[in-house]
């Protein structure tokens, strides 16, 4: 029975942590069509910047996180502007091309700036303990990260669902010549949209450090993470999102206590065919 | 007839004297490591040790001038290290190698040494099994086997009877859960159970868990530096092992470069390792000041003394022997030295050095307000205990 609670627990705390680190991909890749392989590059300056703000500049933990995920929205503006409005128009090869080059720009950037060391970014003492459940602890960070991770999808789903910018976001990702006659500002939405991706890629990365640390390669180290929530979940689905990240957490966290040495190959296996099977992912719309 | 002896000795004395003259060359040493990607720290490391060597000790040996060549093998890439490493033979006409962070990289290169003659000065690569494949091997880092199995004997000493291994699962984790299981059996102690972990885990959580229901006396552990190793200490920590008396041994987790980044968690993280910053000497304070002075930015760490004894080694041989690379092997198998990292001796069989392993514990140091790795106890000259008898 304990380990039975133990795989939910530490399943569903995982599963979320993978949710909220690919959510933004979600976001860019899913809604808008884009296939966004910087993601990862986002989480890491957000995660990069709050760290140099809280060992070099002294900044409380409180403020170094939103200053970061702010630093990760500023830098996608123009680089929406500038470069991801050409690349929506490419074909899904050049996409990738394009947007792993960028990932790579990033990653040499943090490299050259903060080294190739882990990049600490250290919890308040008020994050750092450990709740006492009876039968074992967990961390409570991990129950800020389950937190923020309902907060957010609900957040979205308002947004998405009962907002007029979220009307304008749909019918400018189904059909943007169309929405654009109607009067609606489709550039305005998609650029907004993109940094809501990035800001929300910078959050998990800065949430998600205490498991998957912050360091220069951290876009590359965890690229395929993010990429199987995303297939899995289905592109355009948020909620697919988060019922994928979750089920991946307990699938992973389950076979880590049952077969330790059989875990990875399990893992993918499951993955392997289930896309066999559902191509489209879990509530994917067939394009 | 007289005459003739003298004509005939000037004559030697000559020939005597171009032939030593001749031999005052510039000698060349290829370095090959990482210097870009993911694993570019140890390429630094290595090429900082060098230049703090260079400071220290000029750029000649005897009366040969020593130049060095670095090139950027990436990663683990035993093509292209076998690549870059016939391009420095044969296009750079090198007398020496050196470098070679990763065992696929060191082992792809031995038919190379056989046939070219050349020395290879291991700087860190940890396998024992790379010294048996050429003569040409010399090793300033140091074996898995070295440091495993005197921390298993001296987790016996120390009371612990039950350990739970727990590596992760590739050639130098399991290297390292041999020489441990081996050493701890032998003393008399119990192995409850050896957990393998994939080399992609993110999430420690359900391995320190199963950990923690056998409650054993301790852990042994051993991880890839970087992300999983502050992951592993972390969920050590969180999940209350520590508070539980299941006393954490590892071996290089704890090493210099990313030790602040832990953060309080690694304090008291028990470990033992041929070498720490915090070593308490004067050739190390020195050593350690000269590489701040040169290189403000770097950390000193196991890849730097790693390095820096291996320019020792190659400085010695070229003394020695010049670029005659037999003689130049030959002449330093047994030399001793001292080292900022303490006493060394070229082991003539294995031809990796005979040290100290330390035992360690990690503590916030009061006057710098930095975590460092302080030593605690030492298991005096242990040789390379993992070579195939």
């Amino acid at each position: 029975m304990s380990l039975f609670l133990n795989i939910l627990i530490d399943g569903i705390a995982y599963g979320m942590i993978l949710f909220m680190i690919s959510v933004g991909l979600s976001v860019t890749m899913g809604l808008m069509r884009v296939i966004n392989l910087a993601h990862g590059g986002f989480a890491l300056v957000g995660g990069a910047v709050a760290h140099w703000l809280i060992i070099a500049q002294g900044l409380s933990f409180w403020l170094a996180a939103p200053l970061g995920v702010a630093a990760a929205v500023a830098l996608a503006w123009p680089l929406e502007r500038l470069i991801y409005r050409r690349i929506y128009g490419f074909g899904d090869l050049q996409q990738v091309l394009a947007t792993i080059g960028l990932t790579f720009l990033m990653i040499a950037t943090v490299n050259r700036l903060l080294g190739s060391t882990l990049l600490a970014l250290p919890l308040p003492e008020l994050l750092a303990q450990s709740v006492d459940l009876g039968f074992r602890t967990l961390p409570l960070h991990r129950l800020v990260v389950i937190g923020v991770g309902l907060a957010v999808i609900a957040g979205l789903w308002l947004l998405i669902d009962r907002t007029r910018f979220g009307i304008r976001l749909r019918a400018a990702v189904d059909n943007r010549a169309t929405a654009s006659a109607i009067g609606i500002n489709t550039g305005l939405i998609y650029s907004a949209t993109f940094c809501l991706g990035a800001g929300l890629a910078a959050l998990g990365g800065i949430l998600g450090a205490e498991m998957l640390p912050i360091e220069a390669y951290y876009p590359l180290r965890y690229m395929v993470l993010f990429l199987i929530v995303v297939a899995v979940g289905g592109m355009g689905s948020i909620s697919g999102s988060f019922t994928a990240a979750l089920g991946l957490g307990i699938l992973d966290t389950a076979t880590r206590y049952l077969v330790p040495g059989f875990g990875t190959i399990f893992f993918y296996g499951c993955i392997i065919l289930f896309l066999a099977l559902r191509p489209n992912g879990l509530w994917g719309r067939t394009a | 007839m007289t005459s003739r002896i003298i004509r005939l000795s000037a004559a030697a004395t000559l020939l005597l004297s171009t032939a030593v003259a001749g031999h005052a060359e510039t000698i060349k040493v290829g370095v090959v490591a990482p210097f870009s990607g993911p694993f570019a720290l140890y390429g630094k490391q290595f090429q900082e040790a060098i230049e703090v060597y260079q400071a220290q000790h000029g750029t000649s040996a005897g009366e040969h001038e020593i130049e060095f060549i670095y090139k950027d093998v990436g990663g683990p890439n035993p093509d292209q290290s076998r690549a870059l490493t016939q391009e420095l033979l044969i296009k750079d006409q090198v007398d020496y190698l050196a470098g070679y962070v990763f065992t696929p990289n060191a082992l792809a290169v031995a038919p190379l040494l056989d046939q070219s003659e050349t020395p290879l000065v291991i700087f860190n690569a940890a396998t024992s099994a790379i010294n048996a494949q050429s003569d040409f091997y010399l090793r300033t880092s140091y074996t898995l086997w070295q440091v495993s199995a005197p921390l298993a004997e001296w987790a016996y000493e120390q009371g612990i009877r039950e350990v739970v291994t727990t590596v992760t699962d590739y050639g130098p984790g399991i290297d390292a859960e041999n020489a441990f299981v081996a050493a701890f059996e032998e003393a008399g102690g119990t192995i409850l159970d050896s957990i393998r972990m994939p080399l992609s885990t993110t999430d420690f959580t359900p391995f320190i868990q199963s950990i923690r229901e056998q409650s054993p006396d301790a852990l042994f552990t051993f991880l890839p530096g970087g992300p999983p190793t502050f992951g592993f200490t972390k969920t050590y920590n969180e999940n209350g092992l520590r508070d539980e008396g299941i006393m954490f041994l590892g071996t290089a987790e704890t090493e210099e470069s990313n030790l602040q980044a832990f953060g309080d968690a690694a304090i008291g993280l028990t470990t033992a390792y041929h070498y720490s910053a915090d070593h308490d000497s004067d050739l190390n304070r020195e050593f350690i000041a000269k590489n701040t002075e040169l290189h403000p930015d770097s950390v000193t760490n196991w890849a730097t003394i790693g390095a820096y004894d291996g320019t020792h080694v190659i400085y010695q041989m070229v003394e020695n022997a010049g670029s005659d690379g037999p003689a130049a092997v030959e002449s330093v198998l047994g030399m001793e030295w001292e080292s900022p990292r303490g006493p060394l001796t070229m082991d003539p069989e294995t031809r990796t050095v005979i040290q100290n392993v330390y035992i360690r514990e990690v503590e916030r140091d009061e006057e710098s307000g930095l975590l460092v790795n302080r030593e605690k106890g030492v298991i005096a000259t242990v040789g390379d205990l993992g070579w195939p008898e």
